[in-house]
Order: C-alpha cells, then structure tokens, then sequence
C-alpha cells in the first residue's frame, strides 16, 4: 500500500473541501472496497479523508412521503429499518443478498453506490484494463468474460456494476444527493449516476472531484410485491451472475432493473408495459443491441427465466 | 543448575522470535538509513481493546487486524486472505462484527474493540468457546477465533431483527434456526470444513435444535 495521510473532518462541506483541495485525495467512509484496492495499489490515494463524523447516518422521513437515506448509514442499518422492510423490501433484500455479515455492518449506502469493477481483470494488475489504466487495452475481451457485462458495455471494457443495493435503488426511483466543494448540492436520478463506459472506462459515474454523497431519497412507497432475485455461483456471498429487481403490482404492473449484466444497473421503463402480455418481446426489447460473448451469452435467457420466477411467485 | 522451566518453550514463543527475525532481515533499507523522498505517515489512535485503553503512533497504512497483532501482540485474531474474503480477522466493534483487516486502525480512534482473547480466557471460557468445545467446530483451529467472534455477532443480529437472505418474510423478526445461521456465517470460511460442527455449536448457545 502507497503511503498516505489522513483526517476527519467534522461536516460535509470540509470533507467535500478537502478532498477537492488536495491532489490524490479519496473519501473514507467503511472503507471495504477503497483498502481492498488500495493493498493492491490499484487505487493509489495521496490523502484519505475519513468522513465518519460528519453525521449523514440516519433515515428520515421526508414531506413528499418517501425517506431521505444519510450516505454513511450501513447497509445492515439500511436493510434492518422497519419502513424499509415494510414498505421498500426489495431493497432490504438486494442488501441482504450483497457480501457478508461482517462486511454490510462496515459498507455504507454512498460507498456501495461508488465500488468498483469486480472483473477479474481489473483486480489483477499484470493484465491489460482500460478502467484500472487507460488506454492499456482490455483483457477481459477475448478472456475470461462469463461474469462479465452483455449490454452497455463499449469496445474499451465489458466490466459490470457490481452491486446489489443500486439495482434495487433502479426500481424504486431513487435519487443521489450530493455536496461540492463549493458548498452547492445537486440531486441525481439513480438512472443517470452510474456511466457507460464509453471510451473513458475508468469514470465509473458522474461524481466530480471532491463532490460528496450526502443523502439517497426514495419516493413515496409503490405498494406491490418486492423481489429481488439473485443467480449466482455460490448461495451465499457471492457476486450476481445475473440478477432480477422487481416491484409487481396486484394487476400485474412491473417494474424491473437486472444487475450483473451491464455496467449500470439495467432498466428499460419503456418495455415494462409489455412485461404482462408478451415477456418475451419486451425481454428483447429490454437486451436489445446487447453484445455478449460466447461465454457470457447465457445471462440472456438466465435473465428472463430469474423474471419468471419472480412473476410466478407474485401470482402465488 | 539449569531447571526445566527456564527451557521451557512454547510454539508461539519460537513464532513470535522467527517472526522477528525475518521482519528485521526485510526491513527496506529506508528503515535503517535516510532515504530521499517523505518517510511514511504516522499519526496518533486511542481505542478500547478488550476493556484496557490502548494509545499507538501508527503508519497510517496499519490495519485494526495489524495494529492488534503487530502491536498489541493479541494473536488470537489470524490473517486469513488480508481482503475481507475469508473472516478469519472477524472481531467486535462496538459490539458489531466486522473484518479488521479491510479497516485502518485509524478508523477506530474512540472505539470498542473485543477480540476473541476479550470473549473469555481459558479458565472462564464464553459459552460459544465452551460451545465449540463440546461440538468440536474446528479442526486445525486457524479460522476458529473468527468463526466464534461472528458467531457470537450473529445471535445478537438474530436478537436485533437484522434481516438475512434466507428469510421468507423480510419483515417478519429472524428466528435463530440452521439455515439462519449457515447463511449469517458464509463470510466466515473454514477450509477443514468445520460447518456443520459450528452451526450445531451455534444452536446450542442459542437454545435451538441445530
């Protein structure tokens, strides 16, 4: 691990100051993805700013009926809070599918937002990755794809947006406030925080320098049935190959956003309406334009038949 | 007269000694002498270990799991992976678990930190140690100070209402049962196997049918 030094501020506007001031400076909040890349020395920070004590750690509720969710409140207080079982549970259960334990009483809702790529190429710093380092090319094309990215992906990287948290946070609308440096906030549709890779793989969203995650406000409960459907190698802690957030309503309404396929949480409002009537048409417009590889092509029909047996079970 | 006590050696005493002779021998020899460039950051933490306060001047870069078995020498808690994968650095923070090694020990600065050498001593054992005793959840032992931390976390997160992935009802409270305990423990590995022994362990201690 590269040397660095540290402090902890006291509000969000030093730590989104201190970071912006500083060359090479990171934000700390859990810290269980940034020192896992760190011991690699695949993130290199100069200076870490430890953001524990500038409060952000509770839920709230807000006028509009919905709650505003502090950025440094965990993921095991997120999924355990009583409203958000009862009136937001797929997001209690995409949490509670994510990593272990341990790690979910450390990891917080803005840091879960921002982890990285687990592709394998990024983690392992012989090979080729145009996110870890630009312009080095991409492994993973070509390589060891199965877990990897079938839509969204670009020429450059083929890497997934790991988590489960922000698949759920898709479904239910949700948006990211922040904080700059400058003191001005901003408020981010989910839809739009996490990039495409493009040809500049390595900007996993639209943060800008030293711009602090304050809050994630989720709209009014949808009412429904929630799931959250997680296809994976192993039953326990581990990443989605492919997996299904879903809110359905009494009439057969659907709402949907998939992980594990892209490197953004994927949804397509647009061919929901289809869900009911002809799955399989709206499943291909959802992947239309998707690229898969030979080894990752599974995930296509393994998506739609992870969305049957949700829908199965709404109708049970 | 040389008496049998002044030979008497232990393994971690012949550890501890080798450990120290490697690491002066790996030293970079910016450690010995001036190298150009800044030294390494160091910075001051106080935090509870096990009841006693504990104040320490660390290189920013050292872990909670380094801090207290480089510093503390509290080698109860082992390095397993060192990446959060395998557990076996589990201990209680303010009485929640979580792996030390993916936590600076800067991180701590005013927390209350038990290990497993906090959770009883060999002659006043916590009826999870006594626990895995009787149900024989290790067999090498390496992963057992982790294992038996979690698991003591994990009956309170029962306890609490902390929602798992196995429940069919996430609004319902948990219930401590077999399969409860086997999802709540897969951050912990054992590569002996021990699981079944551990979850029955974990029964036990929670008064439930494995």
């Amino acid at each position: 691990m590269k040397s660095f030094t540290y402090e902890r501020p006291k509000t969000p506007a030093e730590a989104a100051a201190a970071v912006a001031s500083t060359q090479g400076a990171k934000f700390l909040a859990g810290g269980t993805n940034l020192l896992d890349l760190m011991k690699l020395e695949i993130e290199t920070p100069t200076h870490l700013v430890d953001v524990q004590d500038i409060g952000l750690d509770r839920i709230e509720a807000t006028n509009g009926g919905g709650i505003r969710i502090g950025a440094l409140v965990t993921n095991t207080a997120l999924a355990a809070d009583k409203r958000v079982r009862e009136d937001y549970g797929v997001l209690s259960r995409a949490i509670v599918a994510g990593a272990s334990g341990q790690l979910r009483n450390k990891a917080t809702t803005a840091g879960n937002l921002i982890q990285r790529t687990r592709c394998p190429y990024f983690y392992d710093t012989n090979m080729a990755c145009n996110k870890r380092k630009p312009g080095s090319g991409c492994s993973a094309i070509g390589g060891f794809s199965r877990p990897l990215g079938v839509i969204g992906t670009s020429d450059a990287c083929i890497a997934t947006y790991p988590g489960d948290m922000a698949v759920a946070l898709r479904v239910l609308d949700a948006s990211v406030a922040t904080v700059k440096a400058d003191g001005t906030t901003r408020t981010i549709p989910i839809a739009d925080f996490h990039r495409l890779p493009g040809d500049t793989p390595h900007i996993d969203n639209v943060l800008e320098r030293g711009e602090l995650i304050t809050h994630v406000d989720l709209p009014r409960p949808l009412g429904g049935k929630h799931f959250y459907h997680k296809v994976r190698d192993r039953a326990s802690y581990a990443f989605a190959l492919v997996s299904v957030a879903a809110v359905i309503g009494r009439d057969g309404t659907t709402r949907v956003a998939f992980g594990g396929m892209a490197p953004k949480p994927w949804r397509v409002e647009a061919a929901e309406p289809a869900l009911r009537e002809d799955r399989a048409a709206a499943m291909a417009k959802i992947f239309a334009g998707a690229r898969p590889t030979e080894e990752n092509k599974f995930k296509i029909p393994l998506a739609e038949r992870a969305l049957a047996s949700v829908t199965a079970q709404a109708r049970s | 007269m040389i008496g049998v006590g002044d030979l008497a050696i232990s393994r971690r005493g012949v550890l501890a000694s080798g450990t120290a002779a490697i690491a002066i021998t790996s030293l970079p020899a910016g450690a010995q002498e001036p190298m150009p460039g800044k030294p390494p950051a160091t910075m001051p933490v106080a935090f509870e270990v096990n009841g006693k306060g504990v104040e320490l001047t660390l290189d920013t870069r050292t872990t909670l799991l380094d801090a207290l078995r480089e510093h503390l020498k509290l080698t109860g808690t082992k390095k397993g992976c060192d990446h959060g994968q395998c557990g076996a650095c589990t201990v209680l923070v303010n009485g929640q678990r979580i792996n030390s090694c993916l936590s600076l020990a800067l991180q701590h600065h005013g927390d209350k930190v038990t290990t497993i050498e906090g959770l009883g001593t060999p002659d006043k054992l916590h009826p999870m140690q006594a626990a895995f005793i009787k149900h024989d959840g290790y067999q090498c032992g390496y992963c057992t100070p982790g294992q038996i931390c979690s698991a003591v976390a994990v009956l309170e997160e029962i306890k609490a209402g902390v929602p798992s992935h196995v429940q069919g009802d996430i609004t319902a409270r948990p219930k401590a049962g077999n399969l409860e305990m086997r999802e709540r423990m897969s951050g912990n590995l054992c590569r002996c196997g021990a699981y079944s022994n551990i979850a029955d362990a974990m029964a036990d201690v929670a008064g439930v049918r494995a």
